[in-house]
């Protein structure tokens, strides 16, 4: 009794719950206060003065609503393009480096795939930035593309990586005992496999796009604007209730992306 | 810079091989033109002369570093004294990026810690609550910050409503508003790491101890810590790296008198006051930096690595 007592015991330390639930206060009480208050009646933001539907409507609707809608397009049509090719690329990246047996250049190629989050983010912006204008790029909606697809390649790179290394390949080779060609083998047998590592890479490769604010703001054009640096230009001149709005919703959409990724990573460690 | 290849033990079969070059063709070519190629011609950029109004001249000039470390008077002809002002900018980083570790690693190992003891099977809802907010837009997070530290903020009403304060405390604009706001933004890279060595940690050791009639806090500094210790460091570093170049939080929350190096740098590409072979220079140095951190942690691993053996 004694001893089962204090094995529990050792374990535990006094205080770390109160530190984890400190810790998830800290980090959702921002989320929380900003979603409350996008709900609010006033024109102030300091003031609670009632539930209102107010500056949802403003979003949609007001002033501002066209800048709005045109940014929150763009980083919609970019993350979709930079997310869907720097997933094509890292499948294939992941196969030749783990089914295509071992080569001299393989920690080079390693090394490069990850360069991307090896370099601080503002220095890669600047190199960007750098290299568009030393080869005449005009900047504007493809240089953000570009740029995007580049930095997404190692995100959606290490789920896909992962997840392969994760089959064996008894499956492909059965395939190919079977007088499968490679081309089957691979897109019968092994993509199939890889569903929910692609599916995982391309989330996650999505949402870093959504997410990219520094590298968007060195390479975009005049002009053109990704919801968050239009986000940011507004803040700037200071917090208003229709940006916690626009936040809420964002909020919304990285809850439920995060969600199914969750579910999808939890079906496939029962299956 | 995590999962990947690590070690050479990993399982890689040979069924594509014919077709390697073709896999790894188009990573190569986007990687090699648009991250490689780019970062060395930062590089050659930091080495060239400034054109006004943003853009280089294509003349080889030391300015950039000699601007960044001499003052050398209005006119460039005074004889050069030591230039602290983008040193105390960098040295002013480093610290904040320091204090933001520091802070995530205070409240990250016990939420980590008490992650990894919970049964196995309601870990996974504790990793994920805590990665939540991370996927979250880190602009959003960082102005969801500063909505609620603001002085007419929610947290300064709450505190005055409930008598702890009489004024309202000054939190947008210091340095603690900007360690928050780097601690929120990296707070996961801290946690997973950590979580992962404890979950694989052997809690008999620790039962062995308690048993020796170590105390709990003995147990933890001389058992415990020094097991979990690669995920401890390589948790700091997670944070410390992307804490250095940040730019959102210093901008936002901590003002013109807290700027750090990605202001700095930003700066230099933004509007006519930009210097590009001077932001090209302060991006080189920063990287330097990360470089050197990663290359001293990449070395301890390997020796540690090899004296397991």
């Amino acid at each position: 009794m004694f001893k089962s007592s204090q094995t529990h015991d050792v374990r535990s330390y006094l205080g770390f719950k109160t530190v984890t639930i400190l810790c998830l206060i800290i980090l959702y009480t921002p989320l929380l206060v900003v979603t409350v208050y996008s709900f609010n009646a006033s024109k102030s933001i300091t003031v609670w003065e009632g539930f209102s539907l107010r500056w949802y409507a403003d979003v949609f609707v007001g002033p501002e609503s066209a800048k709005f809608k045109l940014a929150a397009w763009n980083s919609f049509v970019i993350a979709i393009i930079a997310a869907t090719v720097s997933t094509v690329i890292a499948t294939l990246a992941a196969t030749g480096m783990i089914r295509a047996g071992k080569f001299k250049l393989r920690p080079l190629s390693f090394g490069l795939i990850s360069l991307p989050i090896m370099v601080p983010e503002i220095v890669l912006a600047v190199a960007t930035l750098i290299f568009f204008n030393s080869i005449g790029f005009q900047r504007g909606f493809a240089t953000i593309i570009l740029a995007h697809i580049t930095f997404c390649i190692p995100f959606a790179y290490l789920p896909i990586s992962a997840r392969m290394q994760g089959i064996e390949n008894t499956f492909e080779e059965a395939a190919l005992d079977l007088y499968a060609s490679k081309k089957l083998a691979f897109s019968r047998i092994l993509l199939p496999l890889m569903g929910p590592g692609i599916i995982s890479g391309f989330l996650l490769a999505f949402i870093v796009s959504l997410d990219d604010f520094i590298i968007t703001n060195f390479v975009k054009g005049a002009g053109v604007e990704t919801l968050p640096t239009a986000i940011f230009g507004a803040v700037k001149q200071g917090i208003k209730p229709n940006i916690m709005a626009i936040s809420t919703m964002l909020l919304m959409v990285s809850v439920v992306m995060v969600t199914i990724s969750y579910f999808i990573s939890k079906s496939d460690k029962t299956n | 810079m995590a999962g990947g290849t690590q070690g050479s033990g990993d399982a890689v079969s040979h069924t594509y091989e014919n077709a390697r070059t073709w896999l790894l063709m188009p990573s190569w070519v986007v990687l090699t033109f648009l991250a490689l190629i780019p970062v060395i011609l930062m590089l050659v950029y930091s080495f060239l002369t400034k054109e006004f109004r943003g853009g280089v001249i294509w003349d080889f000039s030391l300015a950039a570093y000699d601007q960044f470390f001499f003052d050398r008077g209005l006119f460039g002809d005074d004889p050069p004294t030591f230039e602290w002002t983008y040193i105390t900018i960098f040295w002013r980083s480093i610290w904040q990026a320091g204090a933001a570790t520091l802070l995530s690693l205070l409240i990250g190992f016990p939420t980590a810690y008490f992650i990894a003891t919970r049964p196995a099977h309601s870990r996974a809802i504790w990793v994920f609550l805590i990665t939540i907010p991370y996927w979250v837009n880190l602009l959003i997070r960082t102005v969801s910050m500063k909505f609620l530290l603001r002085d007419q903020g929610p947290l300064n009403d709450t505190l005055m409503g409930l008598g702890i304060i009489d004024a309202p405390l000054t939190l947008v604009n210091t340095n603690f508003a900007v360690q928050l706001g780097l601690f929120y933004s990296y707070l996961p890279f801290m946690v997973l790491p950590i979580y992962a060595a404890v979950e694989r940690y052997n809690f008999s050791l620790s039962e062995a101890a308690a048993d020796l009639y170590a105390s709990k806090f003995v147990t933890l500094r001389r058992v415990l810590l020094p097991a979990v210790k690669p995920g401890v460091v390589g948790g700091c570093i997670l944070v410390f790296v992307p804490s250095l170049g940040s730019f959102l939080a210093p901008d936002l929350l901590g003002g013109a008198k807290n700027y750090m190096i990605g202001s700095l740098i930003e700066e230099q590409f933004k509007g006519n006051a930009g210097n590009w072979p001077f932001g090209a220079a302060a991006s080189m140095i920063l990287l330097s930096m990360v470089l050197i951190v990663l290359i001293i942690f990449a070395r301890s691993q390997a020796h540690r690595e090899k004296g397991a053996k």
